[in-house]
């Protein structure tokens, strides 16, 4: 029982690590809290489901998600971000809500507002060690983020653009008189941070066997409290932070049973966390 | 006045006392906020329930719902203080969501039922009829206007000024941050629950849902459409928000998108908004009026 609550709980957490990392990375470097982000997850399952229904194989619809989440995030970033960033933050911000209000309601014009069903064979099996049983789609899941993650490791610290976009976060004027093309790291930035977004959005699609409309609701502000959590701008604050937030859930919820809705716990833990680390868990100041 | 236009001027008119709330949080002190609404639910519950379960008449209740939601705000103002930016835009959607959260899930609070049962003030022996309501509603928010010009010009306007645009050199030139950070924050929250009081005895029927993330967005859009730190800006901002529900009524498929794509093209081509710096009614106000001279 345990065992198992672990097993959800960490398949969650990695899900909101995710969709968290991108609004991460995008806040280290253009400080916007971009809730829209949660806008180009329901994209990504959206595309996702439409590539499924088209070729019926799921791991192309996995890529054509990704793919379609990355054109709407570098859209979205080079049409709406770029022109109004010398703006006060507030501008972004509000611009970024906006957009979520009116993607969610598109997408439920559209596509209608019951639940499409993402019943996909992903063809890997379910993992049985001792008495730890993880279902098809948590295996799905643990597999892809951890690619993923390795991916964005790699990239991070081995590539000159990875440095480019460490150099920037860290002061983005002194890296540009280094000779830094800031105006690509941006984009790349939101590239990849949309890219996750769309796999978390193809990833919940076939976790949950549907796709809805506002399915992004809830990830759209429990990210930024992930985020706040794990310290703004801080990439491995935010993978443990998902952690954190995911396996507190499921035990808060399905061991304890305590009587709180379940989406509130993130913003608990953050308020708690920032009343002691003001910059988050493992922020600087 | 038909019931129709009275009921939408009320709601305009408590939004608008509403958006003055945040205001004085946001435009004057420069602290983002994205929960407000969870103070205005604060003083429509404590006004509601002070009501139905106390039986406090009107007249008491609503400046006690001003009183609690500016403990309230007092308490919650604590942890925001150690945040910043947004840091603190988030700490504040928190406290909303937490608060929503409290009102739904304990029974004291009637859950999702809500709380039913709050009447119209009554006066002269009879309880008031709309129009009545809708003008003591005006005269408190003139007040509220009187009391704000009268703070804009004094050290506490100044005050916040200063913070607002730098708080470490205000900090420098010894203006005690914090006390007038808690200052803006216990004001804005009192007026806001003073609303959340007229709103309680206007609807006669309050639930959670009232108060939740997408109403403090739209208390937030309401400042920023009129104009951040403007007089008022945030009742231009309150008025067309609140005509725009049922202006586009026979579009209704598409007003949330609308309303969506409208806070995207104001903040992409007006960030200071409609009263704001470089403003374009402004400007062409300016601009027409001196044609007339010219022409005159």
């Amino acid at each position: 029982m345990i065992w198992q609550q672990l097993a959800n709980g960490i398949a969650v957490g990695s899900v909101y690590a995710l969709i968290s990392l991108g609004l991460t990375m995008v806040y280290g470097i253009l400080r916007i809290l971009h809730v829209a982000h949660a806008g180009i997850y329901t994209l990504g399952a959206y595309v996702g489901l439409v590539a499924f229904r088209l070729v019926d194989h799921f791991w192309l619809s996995l890529v054509a998600g990704m793919v379609g989440a990355a054109v709407a995030g570098y859209l979205v970033e080079r049409l709406l971000y770029m022109p109004i960033l010398h703006m006060p933050r507030i501008a972004p911000l509000i611009v970024s809500i906006g957009l979520f209000t009116a993607m969610e309601e598109a997408f439920r014009i559209a596509a209608g507002p019951h639940t499409l069903v993402y019943n996909a064979k992903v063809g890997l099996g379910e993992l049985t060690i001792g008495g730890f049983r993880l279902t098809e789609t948590q295996v799905l899941i643990l597999l892809v983020t951890f690619l993923i993650l390795l991916f964005l490791w790699l990239f991070l610290t081995r590539t000159k653009m990875g440095l480019a976009m460490r150099a920037c976060a860290l002061d983005t004027e002194t890296a540009s008189t280094f000779g830094v093309n800031v105006n690509a790291v941006i984009a790349v930035n939101f590239i990849i941070g949309s890219f996750m977004a769309g796999a978390a959005g193809v990833l919940i699609g076939v976790y949950d066997n549907q796709v809805w409309p506002t399915m992004g609701s809830i990830p759209a502000y429990k990210a930024l409290a992930i985020v706040v959590l794990g310290g703004l701008g801080n990439i491995p604050g935010t993978v443990l932070a998902s952690l954190i937030v995911g396996l507190a859930e499921t035990f808060f919820i399905g061991v304890l049973s305590v009587p709180f809705p379940r989406d509130a716990i993130a913003f608990i833990a953050m308020i708690l966390v920032l009343m002691f680390r003001p910059y988050g868990l493992l922020g600087k100041a | 006045m038909s019931g129709y236009l009275v009921t939408i001027l009320i709601t305009i008119s408590i939004y608008a006392m509403l958006a003055h709330s945040l205001n004085i949080i946001t435009g004057h002190a420069g602290q983002i906020s994205l929960g407000h609404a969870a103070f205005f639910g604060i003083g429509a519950y404590a006004a509601g329930l002070l009501y139905t379960k106390a039986g406090l008449p009107f007249w008491l209740d609503v400046p006690l719902a001003a009183v609690m939601a500016g403990i309230v705000g007092a308490i919650l103002g604590i942890p925001c203080l150690r945040v910043r930016d947004d840091f603190l835009a988030i700490t504040t959607m928190g406290i909303g969501f937490v608060v929503e959260a409290v009102f739904l899930y304990i029974p004291f609070f009637g859950g999702a039922m809500g709380i039913g049962g709050i009447n119209l003030p009554s006066w002269f022996g009879r309880e008031m009829t709309k129009g009545e309501y809708f003008i003591l509603i005006l005269a408190v928010l003139a007040l509220l206007l009187l009391l704000d010009y009268r703070l804009g010009r004094s050290w506490i306007g100044l005050a916040w000024a200063s913070i607002r645009e730098d708080e470490q050199a205000a900090s420098a030139m010894s203006v005690h941050v914090v006390r007038f950070k808690v200052l803006a924050f216990v004001l804005g929250s009192a007026l806001a629950g003073l609303a959340g009081g007229f709103y309680a005895h206007f609807l006669t029927f309050i639930m959670p849902q009232n108060f939740g993330f997408g109403q403090s967005i739209l208390i937030l859009c309401m400042v920023v459409f009129g104009g951040i730190g403007t007089r008022w800006g945030p009742l231009v901002g309150a008025a067309l928000l609140g005509i725009l529900p049922e202006i586009s009524r026979p579009i209704m498929e598409y007003r949330t998108l609308l309303y969506g794509l409208l806070l995207v093209g104001m903040m992409r081509f007006q960030p200071s908004g409609l009263l704001g710096e470089d403003s374009l009614v402004v400007k062409s106000f300016i601009k027409g009026l001196s044609r007339l001279r010219q022409g005159s």
